[in-house]
C-alpha cells in the first residue's frame, strides 16, 4: 500500500503490528532483549494506521513534543533516515525512549485512532526508528551551532542530565556532563535491565552526544569531588543544570529488615546491570546473590519492582514473587512489563503486605511474615486503601527479599550546597516554568525534583530547563578552565 | 585511566599504593575513602585515603590482598594504570580538641588510623597512637604513627615486636594507668572494634569507629552500605564510615558482611569476593 493512495478503509483494516519477541521459556534464560523490533514492513504498515491528524494530540501527551506525526509520515513513505532526522529534533534518546517510556499513558492514551481501534504504535516506531539508524550504519551529522562562548555544567547523565546537555549544545553552549558511576547513563545504565534496554544501546546513542561535541567525565560526584559553587566560582561554569535523579532507596522499616538477603532493588539491579554480576565470576568480579533454586520475594509494584523480579527468575528463582499491597490494576508498573512478568513466571502476591522478616541463627532470612490486605475507602491518591484481614497472617518462606517501594532523593546536593531550596521531601524546589532552583543560574530536573518518575518526565525537565539556561544565559562569559 | 605513581609493600601482602587523582588529592580530608575499579571488569571496592599530596595531585590508599581484586590491585607496579578511582566520599572524621586522643589502628586499619592521628594532633591534641598487628613483619606505618603521636605504642599478638598482646589489653592499661582519656578512636577488623568499644564503654570515653559495609557505588544510591547504629538504620557510606563505636551494632555489621561468603566459595578459590573498606576480608 502507498501512503499516498490509501484509502480510509484500508487503513482502518491494517491491524496494529505486534513486535515479535523472545518466547518465554527461551527468554528467562537469558538477559537477551524480550522484544525483537518492529521489521521496516511491520513499521510502514503501522505508520499507514496513522490518519496524520490535522491537530496532533499525541504531540501534546508527549513530554519532550516529539513531532509524532511527521516522522511517522515519514516512516509511512519508506523515508526511514529522514524520519530518524526529524525525530531527533527533538530527543536525542529514540532507541532509548521507543523502549522504556510508558507511551500508553502518554502519546498512545490520547491517540485519536485508539478512540476506535488500538492506539498507533508510537513507542514500537519511534524505538524503529532509533534502531534504524544504528543499524544502518549511516551516522546523521549533528549539524554544530556556532559557540556562544558560554558553558554550563549538567551534574548526572541520566535521562534529564542528558536531554538537556543534548539542548544546551544545540544552542551553542559548551556543555560538560559529570556523572558520580564509571558508566554514563544513570539510571539506563544502573536500573533498567539488559533485557529491557540493552547498554549497548545507551552506549551509541551517548556516542550521538559526543559527536555534538559535548563533553563527559565519569568519576566525578558532585557534593564531594566539586561542589556546585566550585563549578561556577573555580571551573568557570556559567549554569548548572542538576539532574541526578532519586538515588537514596526507601526501606519499609519493618523488624528484620536488616538480616542478611534483604536489599534495595538499587542494589540488586546495581550489581546485575551495571556490574553484569549475572556472568560473575567469569567475566565480572561483582558477585549478586545466588538466586539459583532459592525464593526471592520483590516487595512493590512499580517498573523497578518488575525490573527486579524478572531479573531473579532470570538468576534462575524456583519461586520470584512480587508482594503488592493493592491489587493488579492499582500497580504503577506498566501494563506490558506487569503482563511479560507474568508470562515469564512471576508469581504475583496481591493484597498482601510484609510484616515481618524472619531469619535463622546466623541472621539469614529465611521468611516473611505477610498479612492480607482487602481495599476500602478511597486514599488521598483516589486508590482504594488497602485494610489489613484480621487472622490472615501468615509466614511465606523466601530466601532472599528485594524492597523496591521507591527513593528519597540523595543528601550530598543539599548538604554541600545549603543555599538550594529543598521540599519536605527532601526533593530541590524549582520554578516549573524555567527549572530554576532558589539559587542564581542553578537549575534542577528529573527525580531529584519530582521524586522517582519515569525516563521520558525527566528528559521532558532537561529540555525545560535547557530552554530556561539559553534564555538567562545572555550576559558574559566567563574564563573556563578546562577540565 | 588513574596513573600509579608508585607502588611499594610495606609488610607481606600490604602494599601503598599512589595514584595521580589531583581533584581527590586537593579535596580529600581525613576519614574520607575513595571507590576503585582496576580494570573493566572490576568490581568497586571502598579504600580509605590514607594520605594525600595536593601539589603532586595524588593520593595513597593502602590495600591488603584478601580477594581477587585487592590481590589483583596489589600487583600494581608504579606506571600502571586502573579504570576508575573516584572520592573522595564519605563524611570527614570530626576533629576538634579533645585534650587525650588515642588513635588504635588493627592490622592495614593503620592506614585509616594514620590520617585521622595526624588530624588530631594538628588540632592540638595530645594524641597517643596504638598501632597493633598480628606479629612484627605485619606492623604499617610505625615511623608515620610515630611522626604524629605524643605517645606511641606497637602491640603485635605473638610479641614479636612491641607489646605482647592486643591493642585492647594497651588501650586497659593506659586507663588503668589513671591517664585521663577523652577520645578515642579505633579503626580494624570488626572484632577489635567491638573490643575496644568495650574496653572504653564503662569509662564513658567518646569513642569512634570506622566500619566497613559492603558498598556499591558510595553515594547513597545502592542502599548496600545500611548498618544499624543506636538503632536506627544508617548508610555507610553518607552517614558514615565513622561512627558512635557504643552505638554501633557490630553484629548486624559482621553478619551483613558475610552475605557474599557462600557465592565466594562458589567462585574460585583465588577469586574470593572483597568489598571493605580497611582492605580486609
Amino acid at each position: 500500500m502507498d501512503a499516498r493512495t490509501i484509502t480510509a478503509k484500508e487503513r482502518m483494516a491494517i491491524p496494529r503490528q505486534e513486535m515479535p519477541a523472545q518466547d518465554p521459556q527461551v527468554r528467562i534464560g537469558n538477559f537477551n532483549e524480550v522484544n525483537l523490533g518492529l521489521t521496516p514492513e511491520q513499521a510502514q504498515q503501522e505508520a499507514l494506521r496513522c490518519i496524520q491528524c490535522k491537530d496532533p494530540v499525541c504531540i501534546a501527551g508527549c513530554p519532550v513534543s516529539i513531532k509524532i506525526d511527521q516522522f511517522i509520515k515519514l516512516i509511512a513513505e519508506g523515508d526511514f533516515m529522514g524520519a530518524v532526522r526529524k525525530i531527533k529534533e527533538d530527543n536525542v534518546l529514540p532507541s532509548i525512549c521507543g523502549r522504556v517510556c510508558p507511551q500508553e499513558d502518554q502519546c498512545e492514551k490520547v491517540c485519536v485512532i485508539g478512540k476506535k481501534h488500538k492506539p498507533v504504535a508510537i513507542g514500537n516506531l519511534e524505538r524503529f526508528v532509533g534502531d534504524y539508524e544504528r543499524m544502518s550504519g549511516q551516522k546523521i551529522d549533528p549539524v554544530i551551532p556556532a559557540p556562544t562562548g558560554k558553558k554550563v555544567a549538567v551534574v548526572g547523565s541520566g535521562p534529564a542530565g542528558l536531554s538537556c546537555a543534548n539542548d544546551l549544545a544545540q544552542y551553542g553552549h559548551k556543555v560538560v556532563v559529570f556523572e558520580a558511576l564509571h558508566e554514563l547513563g544513570g539510571v539506563l545504565m544502573y536500573g533498567i535491565p539488559e533485557f529491557r534496554l540493552p547498554k549497548e544501546i545507551v552506549r551509541e546513542e551517548l556516542e550521538g552526544l559526543r559527536r555534538m561535541g559535548i563533553e563527559f567525565r565519569t568519576d566525578v560526584v558532585v557534593g564531594r569531588t566539586i561542589t556546585v559553587d566550585e563549578l561556577m566560582e573555580e571551573e568557570g561554569f556559567d549554569a548548572v543544570f542538576i539532574g541526578v535523579g532519586a538515588g537514596l532507596p526507601w526501606f519499609m522499616g519493618i523488624p528484620g529488615e536488616n538480616l542478611v538477603g534483604v536489599l534495595a532493588a538499587n542494589e540488586f539491579l546495581t550489581r546485575v546491570n551495571l556490574m553484569k554480576a549475572y556472568d560473575f565470576p567469569k567475566s565480572s568480579d561483582t558477585p549478586v546473590f545466588d538466586c539459583k533454586g532459592k525464593n526471592v520475594a520483590v516487595f512493590g509494584g512499580g517498573n523497578t519492582a518488575m525490573d527486579a523480579v524478572r531479573t531473579a527468575k532470570r538468576l534462575g528463582a524456583e519461586h520470584a514473587y512480587i508482594v503488592y499491597r493493592r491489587s493488579e490494576k492499582e500497580m504503577p508498573a506498566r501494563e506490558e512489563e506487569i503482563h511479560n512478568a507474568l508470562q515469564e513466571g512471576v508469581e504475583f502476591l496481591l493484597l498482601t503486605i510484609p510484616l515481618e522478616f524472619i531469619g535463622d541463627e546466623k541472621a539469614w532470612l529465611t521468611g516473611v511474615k505477610c498479612q492480607k490486605m482487602e481495599l476500602g475507602e478511597p486514599d488521598d491518591s483516589g486508590r482504594r486503601r488497602p485494610v489489613a484481614v484480621p487472622g490472615s497472617e501468615y509466614v511465606l518462606p523466601i530466601d532472599m527479599a528485594i524492597i523496591s517501594i521507591g527513593n528519597g532523593s540523595n543528601p550530598l546536593i543539599r548538604q554541600t550546597t545549603p543555599d538550594i531550596e529543598v521540599s519536605k521531601k527532601e526533593t530541590i524546589v524549582v520554578d516549573v516554568n524555567t527549572m530554576q532552583t532558589s539559587k542564581e543560574n542553578v537549575y534542577a530536573g528529573g527525580d531529584i525534583v519530582t521524586g522517582g518518575a519515569t525516563v521520558i518526565l525527566a528528559m521532558g525537565a532537561g529540555r525545560t530547563a535547557a530552554a530556561a539556561i539559553n534564555e538567562k544565559l545572555a550576559g558574559t562569559a566567563k574564563n573556563f578552565n578546562e577540565w | 585511566m588513574y596513573r600509579i605513581v608508585s607502588a611499594i609493600f610495606l609488610a607481606e601482602n600490604i602494599k601503598k599504593i599512589e595514584i595521580e587523582a589531583p581533584r581527590i588529592a586537593k579535596k580529600r580530608k581525613a576519614g574520607q575513602f575513595v571507590i576503585v575499579r582496576i580494570n573493566q571488569n572490576g568490581e568497586r571496592i571502598p579504600l580509605t585515603i590514607a594520605d594525600s599530596n595536593p601539589e603532586t595531585g595524588t593520593i595513597t590508599i593502602i590495600a591488603q590482598g584478601a580477594g581477587k581484586s585487592t590481590r589483583e590491585l596489589n600487583r600494581k607496579e608504579a606506571g600502571d594504570s586502573i579504570a576508575d578511582v573516584v572520592g573522595p566520599l564519605g563524611t570527614p572524621s570530626h576533629i576538634e580538641n579533645f585534650g587525650t586522643a588515642v588513635s588504635i589502628g588493627g592490622g592495614v586499619g593503620t592506614a585509616i588510623a594514620y590520617p585521622t592521628a595526624a588530624a588530631l594532633k594538628e588540632a592540638g591534641n595530645y594524641v597517643i597512637t596504638i598501632n597493633g598487628a598480628r606479629s612484627k613483619d605485619l606492623v604499617i606505618l610505625e615511623e608515620e604513627m610515630k611522626a604524629v603521636s605524643d605517645e606511641a605504642y606497637i602491640t603485635t599478638d605473638d610479641g614479636s615486636y612491641g607489646f605482647h598482646g592486643f591493642v585492647t589489653q594497651k588501650l586497659q592499661e593506659l586507663i588503668d594507668s589513671g591517664k585521663k582519656i577523652n577520645f578515642v578512636l579505633a579503626i580494624g577488623p570488626i572484632p577489635m572494634m567491638r573490643a575496644v568499644a568495650e574496653v572504653t564503654r564503662p569509662h564513658g570515653i567518646k569513642t569512634v569507629v570506622s566500619l566497613n559495609p559492603i558498598m556499591i557505588d558510595g553515594t547513597g544510591m545502592c542502599g548496600g552500605c545500611r548498618v544499624t547504629v543506636g538503632g536506627e538504620v544508617k548508610f555507610g557510606c553518607i552517614d558514615g564510615p565513622e561512627f558512635d563505636a557504643h552505638q554501633v551494632d557490630f553484629k548486624n555489621l559482621a553478619d551483613r558482611n558475610r552475605i557474599y561468603q557462600h557465592e565466594e566459595k562458589e567462585a574460585d578459590d583465588t577469586f574470593a569476593h572483597q568489598c571493605n573498606l580497611t582492605g580486609q576480608a
